[in-house]
């Protein structure tokens, strides 16, 4: 009833290749959208913005750059946390040379530049895949971090390796780096920016270069056959996929934790991501939110339940119930659903189409 | 009940106690109450580490209640968050407890250096004071840049100094160093790479060889590394910055290539009992850095003993009051406290913000008297703390396990004054200059 599509025509090109065919996600949407710029800066608390909403964004955008190389074309990758580590020490290096540049030049370049490793690295794609391209993308992990680590020029030769935001300005008097930036000025900038790149990316897989990603990633044999080339459509996945994994890097380096070492990136951040992309739904642009958000905020808030109900809890006793629920559910829902929560919303739909009336 | 319908259930349950748990408005406090924040790692992989830490903080609070009902009247609440030593759910635990209790966090102590960076530029704008002692940001000693973070008793700069004071002392004076051959392994880390630039400065001065040797997280696998120092490098002394298990792994490597274990040196974070202990008996004659004393012969653990724990009400096991880290996690409370009570001279003896309590910091003077009145006769030293100096001495306690307990084996070591004074304050100014800070708060 709730997703009742009797009665909208399509009546031109237009309305036919719109993103959101049916006027209910469109009404959704819109009000997801008037929620995250209106209601939530206007009444959540710094702690809401800086320590939920922020995480959850980079997470967001970072999920969204591997599902695009991993959901969309089956390249399976470990390397994110590298990819996210080049985006953060190239901002870093440009802002620092070019402090006049704009901090949004700065973002671009560094995703730019993150791109082109994510090319280098999964030049091995061309010839091996599945679990043996994860291995070699292994690589990039192990190969950049100990390159950031070791190499001081990447850090200005600071004495501990440790990256420090610098302040930056998009506008005048728009803060969203370093101390002078409020909570709810670099909760819009990365908003803002996960938002674009978030509808660029929905853009790109409906067309052409989202379906060759597609047709390699069902059989890559069958789509070489009639006619996509597997180098194009493998390395533009690995390209536009380490495009948003280093804006996400700097993103986290510069808006959401101010002051990073290499190690933030470690192997750790690659599971987490890919943890977020096959929890969240492989192929899906949702459900690298849903992901983000499963893996980012679900732990804070179990952390954080007990407290809320008057229950007083041994921090010791929390820490474990909070790993065991979370292990729980990650369980029960890779059980229950093992294309991920994206699909469990899409089966939501199918049943609301046809409530209350089940055939 | 199927699989779908338990998975929105718990989907459902989830949501539901998110949704109840944002709508909570924050417990009011009463006025005469002073909130402290605990920032704790009682899980994860440095627990065992975290634990005793966490169990003094609470503890020395306890005994302050109890015994002489807070500080000048004002009751103490703290509040635990754990980090699981994670530099993401360390900042997220500054966000959420800075604004508890009547007059916000007094002072924040994250245990971690990782944190630690991650909180200067943060607190430094909520004009919080982050104390951290003996780890941390090494250069935030100087006060003129970084008015908000205090490093007393000491860093790991001054540390680094220090012991290499202490070899030449072994060794017959800074003139014998010469052509001596040091290594040191570290943890490959923000934290281990700290004291690597002073160490190769006064390897320059005293003409000593310097080996680096890094370890990589986690730090189980170190057999190249022993075999390389033990068959190769050969070196006259070994210091050691490490952290959790690399510690007893070290040792027990070091032991197996028979290096000398009473010319192997760990910083005071490589050496706890939880350290040497799962090595067993290769860890004896093993030495480690400490800038307190350590064992229950104090005043203060005594009053703890029975203000605390004889009524039942310790937090921790009683067996592991007066450990390595247990009496530096009082001495961290004790020194945060003590600020309080120089702000409470200043602003009156109620709730402090956390700006008061940094005027509190900057103007601590911890003398021999107020030692012996709190019970810390003997177990540290007198601190002063100024505009200008964040850390207040500096000086370095040298201990070894003798297979049961440790055992403090020389007189405090004084660092190189002037020589780290002046490496504080080139990074320091480095930093502002980076940031755009001016260098003249304490002048004007």
């Amino acid at each position: 009833m709730f997703y009742r599509e009797a009665g909208q025509f399509k009546a031109t090109y237009a309305a036919d290749q719109a993103i959101f065919p049916i006027l209910q996600d469109k009404i959704g949407i819109a009000i997801i959208l008037a929620i995250a710029f209106g209601v939530i800066p206007a009444f959540a608390s710094d702690y809401f913005l800086s320590s939920l909403m922020l995480p959850f964004l980079v997470f967001s955008l970072a999920a969204l750059g591997l599902n695009i190389l991993l959901g969309y074309c089956g390249q399976l990758s470990l390397g994110t946390g590298a990819f996210m580590a080049c985006g953060a020490f190239f901002a870093y290096k440009i802002t620092t040379a070019f402090p006049e540049l704009n901090i949004i030049f700065v973002f671009l370049l560094a995703g730019a530049g993150t791109a082109a490793v994510g090319v280098f690295f999964g030049l091995p794609s061309l010839r091996i895949k599945g679990f043996y391209l994860a291995v070699a993308t292994l690589a990039a992990q192990f190969f950049l971090i100990w390159m950031f680590n070791k190499v001081d020029w990447w850090t200005n030769f600071s004495p501990s390796g440790v990256i420090s935001a610098p302040p930056r300005e998009v506008l005048p008097g728009f803060a969203v780096t370093g101390s002078s930036a409020t909570p709810v000025d670099r909760y819009y900038f990365a908003l803002g920016v996960v938002c674009v790149l978030a509808l660029l990316a929905k853009n790109m897989v409906r067309s052409r270069i989202g379906r060759t990603w597609m047709a390699i990633r069902d059989m890559d044999i069958a789509a070489e056959i009639i006619g996509i080339r597997p180098m194009a459509a493998k390395l533009s996945a690995f390209a536009i996929s380490s495009f948003y994994i280093g804006v996400a890097g700097a993103l986290w380096a510069f808006v959401y934790t101010s002051s990073v070492e290499a190690l933030a990136f470690d192997i750790n951040r690659s599971f987490q991501v890919l943890f977020m992309v096959i929890i969240g739904g492989l192929g899906s642009i949702l459900g690298s939110f849903l992901g983000a958000a499963f893996i980012v905020l679900l732990p804070i808030i179990i952390n954080q339940a007990p407290a809320a109900v008057g229950i007083v809890m041994d921090t010791a006793l929390l820490g474990h119930i909070e790993f065991m629920v979370l292990g729980a559910l990650i369980i029960i829902i890779l059980i229950a659903e093992p294309h991920g929560m994206a699909r469990l919303w899409q089966i939501g739909k199918e049943k609301l189409r046809l409530w209350p009336f089940p055939h | 009940m199927n699989f779908k319908r338990l998975t929105a259930l718990a989907v459902a349950t989830v949501i539901g106690a998110g949704a109840f748990w944002a709508s909570q408005p924050a417990v009011a406090q009463a006025e005469d109450e002073m909130f402290i924040p605990l920032m704790v790692y009682r899980t994860g992989p440095y627990a065992p580490n975290g634990i005793p830490l966490a169990d003094a903080f609470q503890d020395y609070l306890k005994v302050l209640n109890e015994r002489d009902g807070g500080i000048n009247g004002v009751k103490m609440t703290w509040e635990e968050c754990e980090t699981q030593y994670n530099n993401d759910r360390g900042v997220e635990c500054y966000e959420r407890l800075k604004n508890n209790g009547p007059t916000g966090a007094a002072a924040f102590f994250p245990f971690s250096t990782g944190i630690t960076y991650a909180l200067i530029e943060r607190a430094t704008n909520d004009k919080i004071p982050v104390f951290s002692m003996g780890y941390g940001r090494a250069d935030a000693s100087d006060g003129r840049v970084f008015p908000y973070v205090f490093t007393s008793p000491t860093t790991y700069w001054a540390q680094a100094d220090a012991m290499i004071n202490y070899i030449a002392q072994q060794e017959g004076g800074y003139g014998d160093l010469d052509g001596k051959k040091i290594a040191l392994v570290y943890h490959d880390s923000a934290y281990g790479k700290e004291p690597i630039k002073t160490l190769e400065l006064l390897a320059e001065e005293h003409g000593f060889k310097l080996t680096l040797h890094p370890v990589s997280h986690p730090g189980l696998e170190q057999k190249s590394t022993w075999l390389q120092i033990g068959r190769r490098v050969k070196p006259d002394w070994t210091l050691m910055w490490g952290w959790g298990v690399m510690n007893a792994t070290a040792i027990k490597e070091a032991s197996a290539v028979g290096y000398p274990m009473d010319r192997f040196i760990g910083v005071w974070w490589s050496g706890s009992e939880v350290d040497v202990r799962p090595a067993g008996d290769q860890a004896i004659g093993y030495k480690a850095g400490n800038f307190h004393g350590v064992g229950q012969d104090f005043g203060v653990v005594q009053d703890i003993l029975t203000h605390v724990y004889a009524k039942g009400q310790g937090t921790g096991p009683e067996d592991q009051v007066g450990e390595v880290l247990y009496n530096r996690g009082l001495i961290n409370m004790f020194i945060i406290t003590e600020a309080i009570r120089t702000a409470m001279g200043r602003y009156g003896d109620k709730a402090l913000t956390g700006e008061q309590v940094r005027w509190g910091f900057e103007n601590l003077n911890i003398d021999q008297a107020t030692l012996e009145r709190a019970g810390f006769d003997g177990m540290m030293k007198p601190i002063q703390l100024s505009c200008t100096d964040h850390e207040g001495g500096g000086q370095l306690l040298v201990q070894q396990w003798n297979g049961s307990e440790w055992e403090v084996v020389s007189d405090w070591i004084e660092p190189n004054g002037d020589l780290i004074r002046g490496l504080y304050e080139a990074s320091a100014e480095q930093y502002a200059n980076e940031k755009g800070i001016a260098l003249d708060r304490c002048t004007s």
